[in-house]
């Protein structure tokens, strides 16, 4: 091949090799600060409606939602939850009145963490709603969670007490009882022990059924951004 | 002449060097990402946004970069593309940018990419390099499309999410699995082979023919 190449006048010196490196460490570092900085207000913008949408989807009524959070021994509202904090949300109806909780939870599921929501009314104790999240379930069988409607709407009106339970596909007799995915029995009562998990990590926490914090401040509104 | 010279190099990365089917290179997206036309259509266009901004880069700067730093210099321009094409889906299609995940960031390790800069876009006119890259991107990017189009087809009965066959269609789940993505790879390579097998017989027949006829 002809080629007109890297023909260098010989050996150029280690200052030149340091500062051809440093040049395009800072151009790169320029490039990508710049790119990180114009992105982050869509990426975080769409990750809040994402987590709204959800919110919406799983608690049925509710057109407003807060963040609650755990602290100094009781459920208290905040504007924006710490990171790392555990964190639930409270949904709201029109008329500002306490629907449920939509609770977070995450835990292992077949191949990688499964990250779910899920609404929970605490007068009724029942799940009325769940949502994946995250998951990186096998394509065509794990992923059944969420592609499989019938699955997912086993979790619309589920009781939570004592505890749910997965059984084989068409043996669900129990309110508390889940029909499993044939194929995906795994992913399936992993998310059924996700659940079954945060709720009785948070049950202790969670105010009596009737004494929820209200809606305060601005509300966290329908659609309109926060 | 100047004209047909960068349609060749444009041309060759098509077909005649294809990326995948006859360089093999870049298995590990090729194989982890093609479950679905559109995830390999995604892959393709990350990909080549990446190679056709780094061969230009690189044969802009040829002669200014020093050979004893010049694969440093290499990654470093291409990662950069890769942190902006990262950001880029994740702000505008994150469905997308959630299916692709870690093969994202991954493009920076694709031999195919350094591949290309140090075998031609440091060497040659920006220009070229510049075609080079377009042609070799479209092959790659023809290649996933066709590994992801049949696996997606076999394997749920759909192309880009539109049902083609009715609900009696059993999906090949195989297909999607990753299995599924070395049998396809395995029958088209078969078929490129054979394909180039069948056209060196045909040339070795032509050549006798003028042979014994002179």
């Amino acid at each position: 091949m002809s080629t007109d190449t890297l023909k260098q006048p010989a050996a150029p010196s280690s200052l030149r090799l340091v500062m051809t490196l440093a040049i395009a460490g800072l151009v790169s570092g320029v490039a990508i600060i710049g790119i990180y900085e114009s992105t982050l207000p869509t990426i975080t913008a769409n990750k809040a409606r994402e987590l709204r949408e959800a919110v919406f989807k799983v608690l049925p009524g509710v057109s407003r939602m807060q963040a609650l959070v755990y602290r100094d021994g009781r459920i208290v509202a905040v504007p924006e939850p710490q990171k790392d904090e555990p964190v639930v949300y409270g949904g709201y109806d029109e008329q500002s009145d306490f629907v449920g909780y939509a609770m977070p939870a995450a835990g292992p599921g077949f191949q990688d963490t499964i990250a779910l929501l899920y609404g929970y009314l605490p007068g009724k104790k029942q799940v009325v709603g769940m949502e994946i999240l995250e998951s990186r379930e096998t394509p065509g069988l794990g992923d059944k969670i969420y592609k499989d409607a019938e699955f997912v709407a086993e979790f619309s009106a589920l009781s939570i007490e004592p505890e749910i339970v997965a059984v084989k596909k068409g043996t669900s007799t129990q309110p508390n009882h889940v029909d499993a995915i044939t194929g995906a029995t795994i992913s399936a009562k992993a998310v059924v022990r996700i659940i079954n998990e945060t709720h009785a990590a948070w049950a202790e926490q969670l105010p009596a059924p009737g004494s929820e914090p209200p809606l305060t401040g601005e509300p966290a509104d329908n659609g309109t951004g926060q | 002449m100047k004209k047909n010279e960068s349609y060749e190099e444009f041309v060759k990365g098509i077909w005649r060097d294809n990326p995948v089917f006859v360089q093999v290179l870049g298995m590990c997206p090729m194989l982890a990402v093609t479950n679905s036309a559109i995830n390999a259509i995604a892959m393709g266009m990350a990909s080549m946004f990446v190679l056709v901004g780094s061969s230009f880069l690189v044969s802009l700067f040829r002669h200014v970069i020093p050979k004893q730093v010049r694969i440093s210099c290499f990654i470093i321009i291409i990662a950069t593309f890769v942190t902006i094409a990262d950001y880029t889906l994740l702000a505008l299609v994150p469905a997308v940018h959630k299916e692709l995940g870690a093969f994202i960031p991954l493009i920076v390790a694709n031999c195919l990419i350094l591949g290309r800069q140090e075998a031609f876009a440091s060497r040659y006119p920006t220009r070229l390099a510049v075609m080079d890259a377009l042609g070799m991107a479209g092959g790659f990017m023809l290649a996933l499309f066709s590994l992801g189009a049949v696996r997606e087809i076999l394997g749920d009965g759909a192309l880009f999410g539109f049902r083609l066959f009715g609900e009696n269609f059993e999906p090949w789940i195989v297909m999607i699995l990753p299995p599924g993505g070395f049998l396809t790879l395995g029958v088209i390579l078969l078929f490129f082979n054979w394909f180039k097998y069948k056209k060196d017989e045909f040339l070795a027949d032509v050549a006798e023919a003028e042979r014994s006829g002179s």
